[in-house]
């Protein structure tokens, strides 16, 4: 007997069938970036569904806004974002030595410390 | 503080508890998680403001605390309005009562910034941001179902038609009401349903919805404690832990 159980029968769609999706048949998803005070930048938070931007903004501030303080709010259509792939992250790593780009390379810090030890030892 | 005005604070609090809690009843049930989150945390909110007007009255004239009007009040007392009291059925309902409500709630405590009864005019400050946000949300299911394909722009229409004639039970007298407009503490229903009237119109038009036969009869009766035969069973569903456990705490 065939079981009308749908975790045992599923339904099995013909090989040949192929479906078309029509804009707006489907939603889209945007990506939500928060703002928490005035000025601030925008932080990406998460990502909500919605079929238009406008309910996608009445999300995202039930979703990602009310548990923080939150000055502000964008969404984004999520295919609008260029992303690099994963596999080209290669490109981020450096062939030779260039620790003077890092921030934590600035000769700098070098000066403050030296500045620091003086100040101490004016107060001996 | 008047009669009138003790009244007009119970029936407000009444509908936005009432509501509040109908509302609740999708919570895990919503048509898809982001909704489901936005539809329970704005039907948090009411209840919220339900608990406010009924510590008013606790703190104004002398009545019980908010949560005794809530919880423990004698069922045939209280004057919600019948539209927050039907079970919820679709969403479609569910939504075009939220959008006639809420319009006519967003309005209400725009009135009452300008109230007499100071307790009042600060709650309307305080809860202008949310009622903001429930007439958004509304508007935007409005315009994007009334818009989107026949079959929901049907199903809308049919709810709008449907609700219509309970929406305007909401703006029914009470006993009291000229001394309350009298006293300034509100201009009354019938400025409130003008001014809804003029409002929901070119948003029911920009939905691609007809607007209902203006001259339907309302429903009234929830305002003279009259309920219709599916208030008693909720009520009795949202005090089956109070009233099992009249000392729990939580």
């Amino acid at each position: 007997m065939k079981s009308f159980d749908p975790r045992i029968n599923r339904i099995q769609p013909a090989e040949d069938t192929t479906t078309e999706m029509k804009a707006g048949e489907s939603w889209i998803t945007f990506e939500v970036f928060h703002q928490k005070k005035r000025g601030e930048h925008h932080i990406h938070v998460g990502s909500v569904h919605a079929a238009n931007p406008t309910q996608a903004l009445l999300f995202a501030k039930e979703q990602y806004g009310r548990r923080l303080p939150c000055s502000n709010m964008w969404v984004v259509p999520t295919d609008a974002i260029t992303a690099f792939a994963y596999s080209d992250d290669d490109m981020f790593t450096t062939a030779v030595e260039k620790d003077y780009r890092e921030a934590g390379g600035f000769k700098v810090r070098d000066k403050i410390n030296a500045f620091k030890k003086t100040l101490t030892e004016n107060q001996k | 503080m008047n009669q009138g005005t003790i009244n007009f604070i119970f029936k407000t609090a009444d509908d936005s508890f009432i509501f509040g809690h109908r509302n609740s009843e999708w919570t895990g049930l919503g048509p898809f998680i982001e909704e489901d989150i936005a539809f329970a945390s704005m039907a948090q909110d009411k209840i919220g403001h339900a608990w406010v007007l009924y510590k008013m009255l606790n703190e104004h004239a002398g009545l019980e605390d908010a949560e005794k009007l809530a919880f423990y009040r004698d069922i045939n007392d209280f004057r919600n309005a019948h539209l927050v009291e039907l079970p919820n059925g679709e969403y479609d309902f569910s939504l075009l009562r939220h959008f006639l409500f809420d319009e006519a709630e967003f309005l209400r405590y725009d009135l009452l910034l300008n109230s007499s009864f100071a307790p009042l005019a600060h709650m309307a400050k305080k809860f202008k941001g949310e009622l903001k946000y429930h007439t958004m949300h509304a508007e935007s299911f409005m315009i994007q179902l009334g818009q989107g394909s026949e079959e929901s722009n049907t199903r809308m229409q049919k709810a709008l038609d449907a609700a219509f004639p309970y929406a305007l039970g909401l703006f029914e007298s009470y006993e009291g009401e000229s001394e309350v407009i009298a006293e300034g503490v509100f201009p009354g229903e019938e400025v409130l349903k003008a001014k809804w009237l003029e409002r929901i119109t070119p948003i029911i038009a920009q939905a691609n919805l007809k607007m209902p036969d203006l001259n339907v009869k309302p429903i009234f009766g929830g305002r003279q404690k009259q309920h219709t035969e599916h208030f008693a069973p909720m009520m009795h569903e949202m005090r089956e832990v109070s009233s099992t456990d009249p000392n729990a705490t939580w």
